[in-house]
């Protein structure tokens, strides 16, 4: 059986026994730094702007909704199932769709639409991140297959870098089989080293934190 | 020495067009890495070379016991496991599996690991079409050729061979604009994506707490090639196993930023088995296929074990002053650059390519960069040794003996130095561009192919210090 | 290769640390530190060099050493060749912490970094490979020439680049390094210096005799032999 000769090999190559635990890894000391939210908003809008994504601010849930609605004008969207999306009144918007748990129906929703509106679980200010896990809220094609993204998101959300995500989620693959670090729009320089836009995931990326 | 290394490196040298593409390209992503390791943006890259160095020594020192956490955890989520020893096992499985399943077409991201097996050419021949979805390994399967760069596959390629490919193989009208040739690759490919019964990824990271792979892109084909399809196969070597998922903290900070001076790629995947029975899409399946391929024959030397840390950044590629000027495609494998230098011999033995770890001036910019610190010059001297120990009754070997003899005598040593010199035309002291036939030898007129020698001068130090 | 080709920097040197006040004594047994076999792949005659080495040096008090590449070949491989010997592993680690790169014993040692040099030269600085990664120099040299009288001191555009020596890689892969040599006259010439300066006599020789083969009026210099200058 490979399984068992490629052990065995790996065994005898460290001078290992089967059953021999080994010591604690090298401890990895992860740093939160204490940031202010005004600090932290604006650090992430200066790392994704430097991205060519957007940022734009709402104070409440309702003038998100606005925002979004201006800024899809007639663009057909789909939206997550994500609660907040609901608050902030988008769901409910015209040209948007959401509410889908088929995952059939919610793929043909995600190929069609020009614009996938998210939530995002959290946000990481010294790089520019949304993180999403994939949930009931939350599926994965929404903010990967339209060409245009557009994530709404309590600031509070916003963690000082990876370093506080991992303190916070020591072990993703306990809440989901996907977790997603999205900073800035997909991009390739594949060719010549021409930078190029939205080559399979979204183009455009829009971020939108209230509160 | 193989003339075959020898010559693909004296082509790419004789292309002026090639020689400024890798140079330039190469250029733009070694000083994109150096802004975003600078002292006052990065300020302690150094420590964290230090962690990443340690934590990939933990975790190889101890791969069985990972690799074990790694497929309990695996499992536990509903996942399945699968060693293979080879290319045609891992191909094996992969058909296996699209047979019982009854699939026909896979979409594939960018694994140098599947490249190393030929995973797609095994495929094809049993009538899988597998499609490789990033940019630039798209054009060069269209092409048929291999990649150029373990970050950049097509790094070699202008926008007029990618149209002419382009035009070739998709029939599509010939266009020399960039956007549009990545336009028709993107709507050729996401036919691709929502039509494929299996998405196969290798796997930047193997995390052994969580059961899960992690995938670092910037096109988000790794994410469509691992949501879309209801199936999905990682492909990764035993080395790539860390033991938890805080390590990422120290890796992550390190990958983006050596290999193209992003901070962080634009997608970075956590993935740990089929979708949750409340998610609402992703694969139903997920199995992760774990490598050998003679990874454990790098295991014994813990000298040389250390080839094993690398986490396929590139960054010594960018740096290094002979890639920048002989290129991906003068290396006999799939992996080039001093990494490439290094696990080649070890992969496939050192008789393979016996002057591939002689292409190098050791000038060890290599080790410098490298975000896990291997130290690339010490692995290529350790070769260099074994090469010279095989290679027995050669000229070379004689002339070291000799060498070393004079060396231990040293009026011998003096007096030969002296003979040498007299050979020459003495004089003017002028530089020499041209010495006697008899002179005119192997090493000499190498040297003098490309410059010229010094004059021996009229006495030697030694003569000089004797008359003060 | 200074004795046989470059014996004016063995002279300079000499004459540069006998102004310092120091007593300059050549032991006439020396040859080779045997850094042309380790690179090579043959560590036993290396092994051999090395001890002949030890055997000539061990005595003295301090080992001032005209090249970056040798120095880190006795502070740095000498270890590695005799692993399995401890006694002699034990005589090669003491020896190593009395030997010094010129530049850094003028610099650390003799605390110098004004030696009452005059020389008139639009100059630039070459950093050998293992001078600057293995040992660390970077400042000591520019220090020192930035006292040099008459001399303007230029950086090259990109640093840090190898000038393709290599010891045997030389001429192993004659046409490449031949390649890179070119690649670090480009460099030169763009920083519009008339005079290179470098503390690896392998490295002058190879960037002189590609600026000699490319017909520039380009000379270069030992630092040693830029520090003797008057």
């Amino acid at each position: 059986m490979a399984r068992e000769e490629i052990l065995h090999r790996v065994r005898t190559a460290l001078g290992r026994t089967g059953a021999q635990a080994p010591p604690p890894p090298p401890p990895v000391r992860l740093r939160i730094p204490e940031i202010g939210l005004e600090a932290r908003v604006a650090s992430f809008t200066t790392r994704l702007e430097a991205l060519a994504g957007r940022v734009c601010r709402a104070a409440l849930a309702q003038d998100a909704g606005a925002l979004v609605s201006r800024e899809l004008g007639n663009r057909v969207a789909v939206a997550s199932n994500a609660p907040y999306l609901q608050e902030c009144g988008i769901t409910g918007l015209p040209n948007v769709s959401s509410g889908v748990a088929s995952r059939d129906r919610l793929r043909e929703l995600c190929a069609s639409a020009d614009v996938g509106i998210t939530s995002a679980d959290y946000v990481l200010a010294d790089t520019g991140t949304l993180v999403l896990l994939s949930s009931p809220q939350e599926a994965r094609l929404v903010s990967l297959l339209p060409p245009a993204h557009i994530a709404v998101v309590p600031s509070d959300r916003i963690l000082t870098g990876l370093d506080q995500l991992f303190a916070l989620l020591p072990d993703p693959a306990v809440s989901t089989s996907s977790m997603v670090l999205i900073t800035g729009p997909s991009r390739t320089a594949d060719i010549e080293q021409v930078l190029v836009r939205g080559v399979h995931g979204p183009g455009q990326i829009l971020v939108v934190l209230t509160g | 020495m193989s003339s075959q290394l020898q010559r693909h490196i004296h082509d790419t040298l004789a292309d002026p067009r090639l020689q400024q593409a890798i140079y330039t390209a190469t250029g733009r992503l070694k000083d994109a890495r150096l802004a975003v390791i600078a002292d006052n943006v990065l300020p302690d890259y150094q420590e964290l070379r230090t962690q990443a160095n340690l934590l990939k020594q933990h975790a190889i020192d101890h791969l069985d016991y990972y690799l074990e956490e790694f497929q309990r955890n695996v499992e536990a989520h509903g996942g399945t496991v699968t060693y293979c020893r080879d290319g045609p096992e891992v191909a094996d499985f992969v058909l296996s599996l699209a047979k019982q399943r009854g699939a026909g077409l896979i979409v594939k991201s960018k694994s140098m690991t599947t490249e190393e097996i030929d995973l797609n050419e095994r495929l094809g021949h049993h009538g899988l079409e597998s499609v490789e979805t990033d940019l630039g390994e798209y054009i060069l399967q269209l092409a048929h050729e291999r990649p150029y760069h373990i970050v950049a596959p097509a790094l070699h390629k202008t926008r007029y061979d990618v149209a002419q490919i382009l035009t070739e193989k998709l029939h599509a009208p010939h266009d020399i604009v960039i956007e549009n040739q990545t336009a028709l690759a993107r709507s050729v490919l996401r036919q691709k994506f929502l039509a494929a019964d299996i998405g196969i990824s290798g796997a930047n990271f193997l995390v052994a707490d969580s059961g899960a792979i992690v995938l670092v892109e910037n096109e988000g084909n790794a994410r469509l090639t691992t949501s879309a399809p209801k199936i999905h196969i990682a492909v990764a070597g035993i080395e790539k196993v860390i033991p938890r998922a805080q390590d990422l903290a120290v890796f992550l900070k390190l990958l983006a930023r050596s290999a193209t001076g992003q901070l962080l790629s634009v997608y970075t995947s956590f993935l740990s088995g089929p979708r949750r029975a409340d998610e609402i899409d992703g694969p139903d399946e997920f199995h992760v296929v774990l490598l050998d391929n003679g990874r454990t024959r790098l295991l014994p030397n813990p000298e040389r074990r250390q080839s094993l840390y690398c986490i396929r950044c590139g960054a010594c590629l960018n740096t290094c002053p002979v890639y920048r000027k002989i290129g991906g495609h003068s290396f006999p494998w799939v992996y080039s650059g001093p990494i490439g230098a290094i696990i080649t011999p070890q992969f496939l033995g050192a008789g393979h390519e016996p002057g591939l770890p002689f292409a190098s001036s050791l000038c060890g910019a290599c080790a410098e960069v490298c975000p896990v610190k291997i130290d690339i010059p010490k692995v290529l001297l350790d070769l260099r040794s074994e090469v010279a120990s095989v290679k027995t009754g050669r000229l070379e070997k004689l002339a070291f003996r000799v060498f070393a003899w004079l060396a231990r005598h040293p009026r011998a040593y003096a007096i030969g130095g002296r003979l040498a010199a007299s050979l020459a035309r003495s004089g003017d002291g002028a530089w020499i561009r041209r010495v006697p036939a008899l002179l005119n030898i192997g090493p000499i007129r190498a040297w003098l192919s490309q410059r010229d020698l010094p004059p021996p001068p009229p006495r030697s130090f030694r003569q000089l210090w004797r008359q003060r | 290769m200074v004795d046989q080709l470059f014996p004016q920097i063995g002279m300079a040197m000499a004459k540069v640390l006998e102004a310092l006040d120091f007593e300059v004594d050549f032991p006439e047994a020396q040859t080779c530190c045997g850094q042309p076999a380790f690179n090579s792949g043959y560590r036993a005659e290396a092994r051999a060099v090395a001890l002949h080495f030890l055997d000539v040096f061990e005595a003295s008090d301090a080992i001032v050493v005209p090249s970056g590449s040798c120095t880190a070949m006795i502070t740095h491989h000498f270890a590695e060749l005799f692993a399995s010997d401890s006694a002699v592993g034990a005589r090669a680690k003491s020896l190593a912490s009395r030997v010094w790169e010129f530049s850094k014993f003028l610099t650390e040692v003799a605390g110098a970094e004004d030696v009452g040099a005059h020389l008139e030269a639009v100059a630039t600085f070459h950093d050998g490979c293992h001078a600057l990664r293995e040992l660390g120099i970077h400042s000591a040299p520019r220090r020192l020439l930035a006292r040099v009288r008459g001399l303007e001191l230029r950086e090259l555009e990109p640093a840090g680049e190898c000038c393709g020596f290599g010891g045997t890689f030389s001429v192993k892969f004659g046409e490449l390094s031949g390649a890179m040599a070119r690649g670090k006259v480009d460099a030169i010439v763009r920083s519009g210096a008339n005079t290179v300066v470098s503390l690896d006599p392998s490295c002058l020789m190879q960037i002189q005799g590609a600026l000699s083969r490319a017909g520039l009026e380009i000379r270069t210099l030992h630092l040693a032999e830029v520090l003797a200058s008057r």
